[in-house]
């Protein structure tokens, strides 16, 4: 089976004045499909960079990045856009809901660009819903909604097109501690039903429910460690104890 | 407290389809009533040029059509012969004063005009004329049957008068309809007398109504009466002006050639006047399609000035949608950024943009065709006006707010779907 993604050589340059800055340089990794993934560092050390690169949101200056075999350098912006729909699943630290349209319609919103029919992108999106504990919920707006709340919807319109990796940019970073221990056993149980989490945080206490962790500085790939993650549920059973 | 983790079935790949057009129309409506005031007032541009092009179209149209059908009611392929001014002992006493034409000049023009369908001479007058305890001041037109072919001009009710009657001095009238109505409201005028400076004038007919003629004037409000007769005990014939009138009607066979026809009169008149080879015309000859065609010009002056006034306030709307466009982009970058990030194509958020700048304009554009049908028909209602909405100045309404919408919302849009996703989702 395909690796979930390989780079080789993954480097990052942005014009910056009169010079170059490299906002990550030389990264080689592969990481197999259904993984939950942390990286970490602190501001500017290239993990952010990273995970646009890998979310198919920018592209490398140089190396190679393959996503499910599929070499993504080459493609245009409609492929790209195309991979993002398929294969991706986008979480924000501001959730990025849209502020008019209800939970059930943000959920939706993938499916739109992907032309399927109405009522097939509602079916699923109330499954998503209901997936994320939010099926009473669905036709509440975002305003209606507590920030836990509002991660959830964001989680159940990463999930709704079934994607092979979901993309979590400080997820946990707006909320409070008890909520984002539950986000955090919520992306537990969906490692656990087989789809892959690349997670970008600076906080380790949040890394250390992933069973891998990627550490970044200066652009550089310092330090890539397996351990044995921590149980989400069990810290907010021992939080509510 | 951790939900099932129960993933959605995989979805069907392939090739995907577009998004379907109802749900972009909802995106867009969605949009626009998120900012309602803004958008009417945006909207507002279009609509008070779409409002303005609609009413305008529409008076002028109503008054082109009033002006055509006063000028059939005149008669086609007819000519008017002016007498010119009389010389008397070599002092010319100008138009309008006493007309140098006369009765044999018109049988004259019948007789010896191949072109010539008929040609009728006739002179009017202002009369009291008078019924019962009723009077009435009108125009009394002395003239021959021949005048009512020329003029296309028919009976409503009775009959016109026979050549007998009008060679041989009978005292009957045929009414305009304005006077049949003043002097005999309700009842039936056919039968009845009449006084004319005294003379009793049996009534045989009433002309069918005409109403204005180009120059503002009632054509009904006039009584028509034999031309020998009017000359014996109306109009106060002297030796001098016994045969005289004041114009001729000349009725040309259809599809002759007008102009010849207008300088064979000349020439004949000339002929007929003693009018020696250096001296003017002694008649000026009025063809009714020449004010025709000066009327349509000043038309589609108006009409092209009106065009223009259209073009500038759909302009101004225009750049008042392209502006308000870019706000919103510049509002919502982080939704394109979003939207971009779930899958949008570059031509998804092009086309989610300029849909709503179409849906902008053409709402706009649509009210403005509502009030501006609306604000005809008033005007036609309070003002009296003559109005005219013609469907095709309503589609090209529509469809030039539409593609309003469409050209000053493309670079906005453009904007959109070209913004780069990170920098977007990181936009404040």
């Amino acid at each position: 089976m395909a690796a979930l993604i390989e780079t080789t050589g993954l480097t990052k340059h942005y014009p910056a004045g009169e010079g170059v800055v490299t906002a990550l340089q030389g990264v080689s990794l592969t990481i197999a499909p259904g993984s939950f993934v942390a990286a970490m560092g602190p501001s500017g050390s290239g993990k952010s960079t990273f995970l646009n690169l890998i979310g198919c949101l920018d592209r490398a200056t140089q190396g190679s990045y393959r996503l499910m075999g599929e070499e993504v350098e080459a493609l245009s912006h409609d492929r790209l856009a195309d991979l993002r729909s398929r294969r991706l699943g986008f979480v924000f630290q501001s959730f990025n809901l849209l502020p008019r349209a209800d939970a059930l319609a943000n959920v939706e919103l993938p499916l739109v660009y992907r032309g399927l029919p109405r009522r097939m992108r509602r079916e699923r999106a109330a499954a998503a819903l209901h997936a994320v504990g939010l099926a009473d919920r669905m036709h509440h707006r975002p305003t209606q909604l507590s920030g836990g709340q509002q991660q959830r919807v964001a989680i159940a319109r990463a999930i709704v097109g079934s994607p092979d990796l979901i993309l979590a940019d400080e997820p946990t970073g707006a909320l409070d501690t008890r909520t984002g221990l539950s986000i955090m056993a919520l992306f537990q149980a969906l490692h656990r039903s087989g789809v892959g989490i690349l997670m970008v945080t600076h906080d380790a206490d949040v890394a250390r429910f992933a069973e891998r962790v990627l550490r970044f500085r200066d652009g550089r790939l310092i330090a890539d460690e397996v351990q044995s993650p921590a149980d989400a549920a069990a810290a907010l059973a021992d939080l509510a104890a | 407290m951790t939900p099932a983790p129960a993933l959605l079935p995989p979805l069907p790949g392939g090739a995907r389809r577009g998004m379907d057009l109802w749900e972009a129309l909802r995106g867009a409506l969605s949009a626009l009533s998120a900012n309602l005031l803004r958008s009417i007032l945006t909207a507002l541009g279009i609509f008070i040029g779409v409002v303005a092009v609609i009413a305008t179209v529409a008076v002028g149209e109503g008054a082109r059509r009033q002006v055509m059908a006063q000028i059939q009611s005149l008669g086609a392929n007819l000519l008017i012969v002016w007498g010119g001014s009389a010389t008397m002992g070599g002092v010319r006493l100008g138009a309008g004063g006493r007309s140098n034409l006369s009765w044999d000049d018109a049988q004259a023009i019948a007789r010896e005009i191949p072109e010539v369908q008929v040609a009728a001479g006739s002179i009017r007058q202002t009369f009291q004329v008078v019924m019962g305890n009723q009077n009435w001041s009108t125009t009394v037109l002395a003239t021959d049957p021949d005048y009512f072919v020329a003029h296309e001009w028919v009976a409503d009710n009775g009959r016109l008068f026979s050549p007998e009657e009008a060679a041989g001095g009978r005292k009957v009238v045929i009414m305009g309809a304005t006077v049949a109505e003043m002097l005999f409201a309700e009842e039936d005028p056919i039968g009845r007398e009449i006084r004319i400076r005294q003379t009793p004038f049996e009534v045989i007919g009433v002309m069918a109504r005409k109403g204005q003629n180009p120059m503002g004037q009632d054509q009904d409000d006039t009584v028509f009466v034999p031309y020998w007769t009017a000359r014996r005990s109306v109009m106060g014939a002297s030796r001098a002006n016994a045969r005289q009138v004041g114009v001729i009607s000349v009725k040309i066979h259809e599809g002759e050639d007008m102009a010849a026809a207008e300088e064979a009169i000349r020439s004949l008149m000339r002929q007929r006047h003693r009018v020696a080879a250096n001296e003017p015309d002694s008649v000026s000859i009025r063809n009714l399609s020449d004010i025709q065609a000066t009327r349509d010009a000043s038309a589609r002056t108006l009409s092209a000035l009106l065009a223009s006034v259209a073009a500038v306030s759909l302009l101004v709307g225009g750049i008042g949608v392209m502006n308000i466009m870019l706000v919103s982009v510049t509002e919502r970058t982080r939704e394109i950024g979003l939207r971009l990030a779930i899958g949008a194509r570059r031509r998804d958020v092009l086309a989610q943009f300029l849909l709503e700048a179409v849906v902008l304009a053409l709402l706009g554009g649509a009210a403005g065709v509502a009030a501006g049908i609306a604000l005809s028909h008033l005007l036609a209602d309070v003002a009296g006006w003559p109005v005219l909405v013609r469907a095709d100045a309503v589609l090209i309404a529509v469809a030039v707010s539409a593609l309003t919408g469409l050209f000053f919302g493309f670079w906005p849009a453009r904007r959109a779907a070209h913004l780069d996703p990170i920098t977007a989702l990181r936009h404040e």
